[in-house]
C-alpha cells in the first residue's frame, strides 16, 4: 500500500488522525495533513482504508 | 404539485415516507419554503455530495434572487449580513479556515478529553442529585457543549447562560420574533466586543486571544470585525447542533435496548457507535442550502442559474445506494462516510470536536449510568421544531 496525501485539498477534518494515529497528523499551526507513513505495514491497511473512505475532501488517495 | 419543505414528519426520530420516494422518482425536487420562495432539494447521497464538495457555490443567499428561508425580513441566518462576513471561498476562505482550524484539530480534541469528561460527570452527578426522571437533554446535551465553547472562548462560566440564550434565539427559524432576534444578536455582539477589548488588554490562553495575537490581514491574519464573528459563528454552529444531536444519539441508542447494553458489553464500539448515530439521524434539521452563480448540471438535470438548492443530508444518508442496509442502525458500520458534517472545503470546522464530545458524553453515560432507560414510550418522544438543527423536545430517561 502506498499512500499520497494532497495538502491542498485537506480541510482538516482530523478524521485519518482520530482513526490512523499512527499513519497520519496534523500540523500545530493549521491542521492540515501530515504523513508521517507513507507504506505503512500491514497491520494499519484496514484503518487507512477507511481513513480513504471517509475523508470529507477526498485527500488521502491509495495505491494497493 | 410543489412539496413544502421542511417536510412534516410526525415521528421523532423516524424518517418522513417522502424520503424514499424521493430518493427513487424524483432526486431533483421543486419545494416551497416557509417564505413561499421556490427551491430544489437534493435527497440522494451523490447528488448532495456533488453540490457540498463543489467550490464554485456559495453557502450565501444574499443574491437578489436566492431564496429566503424563512419568512422574518432578512431571510434568516443563511443570508444575514453577519453571514458574510466570513469569507465564503477561494483563498481567503481558504486562509481563515486553517487559521481557525488549528483549534480544532484531532489532538487538541483528544487533550480537551479529560476536561469534557469531569463537565459530563459534574452534570450527571447533578442530575442523578434531582432524581428520576430526568430530561437528559436539559441535564446533560444543552449545557455541556456551551460550557466547552465558552472554555474555548475564553467566556467566564458565569456567563454561560448568556450564550445558551442567544445561539438558541439566532438558530431559530420561527420560535422567536424578528425584534427578539434582532435584539439577541445586538446583545451578542456588544458582549463579544467588550470581550475583544479584554482579552486584547489581557490575553489568555483562548482562541480568540490566538486570533488577535496573529494580527490583521496584513500580517496573514483576520480583521477585527472577523475575530469577533468568528467567536460568535463558533458559539451558533457549534451548541445547539451538538446538544441535540446528544439527546438524538442517546434516544437511538435505548429504542432499542439491545443497542445500549451492546455498548455496555463492548465499550470498544464507542466510535462507530457514534457515526452510526449521526448517519441515522433522520431529525438533523433543514439541510445546508447552496446558491448556483452559474447553472449546474446535477443528477442528470440542468439546474439554471440562480437556482437555490437545498441539500437534506439526512436523507441522502438514508441512501440504499449509498450504504447497504441504509434502514438498518449497525453499531459497527465501517467504514461510514455520511454527510452529517457536509462534504469538501466547507465541510464542518468543528467535526473533530462534536465527534469527541459525542464520543465523551456516551462513555461517561454507559460508565456512571449502565441502567439508564427511557422513561417514556419512544413514540411519545416530541420533535423540536422550528430550528434550523432539528432535535428533540425533551429526552425523558431513568436509571
Amino acid at each position: 500500500m502506498k499512500i499520497t496525501v494532497d495538502e491542498e485539498k485537506c480541510c482538516g477534518a482530523g478524521q485519518c488522525v482520530l482513526i490512523a494515529p499512527a499513519v497520519f497528523d496534523q500540523r500545530d499551526d493549521d491542521g492540515i495533513v501530515i504523513l508521517l507513513d507513507a507504506e505503512p505495514g500491514e497491520d494499519q491497511h484496514a484503518a487507512v482504508r477507511e481513513t480513504a473512505a471517509v475523508c470529507p475532501a477526498g485527500a488521502i488517495v491509495l495505491d494497493e | 404539485m410543489t412539496l413544502a419543505y421542511p417536510i412534516p414528519n410526525d415521528t421523532a426520530l423516524e424518517p418522513p415516507a417522502e424520503w424514499a420516494k424521493l430518493r427513487g422518482e424524483c432526486p431533483v425536487a421543486h419545494v416551497q419554503l416557509p417564505s413561499g420562495d421556490q427551491a430544489t432539494l437534493l435527497t440522494r447521497y451523490e447528488d448532495v455530495k456533488q453540490v457540498l464538495a463543489d467550490p464554485r457555490l456559495s453557502r450565501l443567499l444574499n443574491a437578489p434572487d436566492a431564496a429566503r428561508l424563512s419568512d422574518t425580513d432578512d431571510g434568516g441566518l443563511f443570508s444575514s449580513e453577519m453571514a458574510a462576513i466570513i469569507p465564503d471561498g477561494g483563498e481567503e476562505h481558504q486562509r481563515w479556515r486553517r487559521l481557525v482550524g488549528k483549534w480544532f484539530t484531532a489532538k487538541r480534541m483528544s487533550a480537551l478529553r479529560p476536561q469534557m469528561a469531569r463537565i459530563a460527570e459534574q452534570l450527571i452527578d447533578e442530575m442523578v442529585e434531582r432524581g428520576r426522571p430526568a430530561d437528559l437533554k436539559a441535564s446533560l446535551g444543552f449545557p455541556l457543549p456551551v460550557y466547552v465553547i465558552c472554555d474555548m472562548l475564553g467566556v467566564p462560566a458565569a456567563d454561560r447562560e448568556r450564550f445558551s440564550y442567544w445561539s438558541d434565539t439566532l438558530l431559530n427559524l420561527t420560535k422567536y420574533e424578528k425584534s427578539e432576534i434582532d435584539a439577541a444578536q445586538a446583545e451578542f455582539f456588544q458582549y463579544m466586543s467588550d470581550h475583544l477589548a479584554a482579552k486584547r488588554a489581557e490575553p489568555g490562553d483562548d482562541l480568540l486571544s490566538e486570533l488577535i495575537a496573529a494580527g490583521g490581514p496584513e500580517d496573514g491574519g483576520l480583521t477585527e470585525l472577523q475575530v469577533l464573528v468568528t467567536g460568535m459563528a463558533l458559539l451558533v454552529a457549534g451548541h445547539e447542533t451538538t446538544a441535540n444531536m446528544i439527546g438524538k444519539m442517546v434516544a437511538m441508542l435505548l429504542a432499542d435496548r439491545t443497542r445500549w447494553e451492546r455498548l455496555l458489553a463492548d465499550p470498544s464500539l464507542i466510535r462507530t457507535a457514534v457515526e452510526e448515530s449521526l448517519r441515522f439521524d433522520a431529525n438533523s434539521g433543514f439541510g445546508l442550502p447552496r446558491y448556483l452563480p452559474e447553472e449546474t448540471e446535477v443528477g442528470g438535470t440542468v439546474l439554471p442559474k440562480g437556482t437555490t438548492v437545498i441539500c437534506s443530508m439526512a436523507a441522502a444518508n438514508r441512501d440504499e445506494g449509498a450504504f447497504d442496509a441504509a434502514d438498518r442502525l449497525d453499531l459497527t458500520r465501517s467504514p461510514n462516510p455520511h454527510l452529517a458534517f457536509g462534504s469538501g472545503a466547507h465541510s464542518c470546522l468543528g467535526q473533530a470536536l462534536a465527534r469527541t464530545e459525542l464520543q465523551v458524553v456516551l462513555e461517561v453515560l454507559l460508565r456512571k449510568l449502565p441502567t439508564l432507560v427511557l422513561a417514556v414510550p419512544v413514540e411519545e418522544l416530541e420533535r423540536l421544531d422550528g430550528l434550523a438543527v432539528g432535535g428533540l423536545l425533551k429526552l425523558p430517561v431513568r436509571w
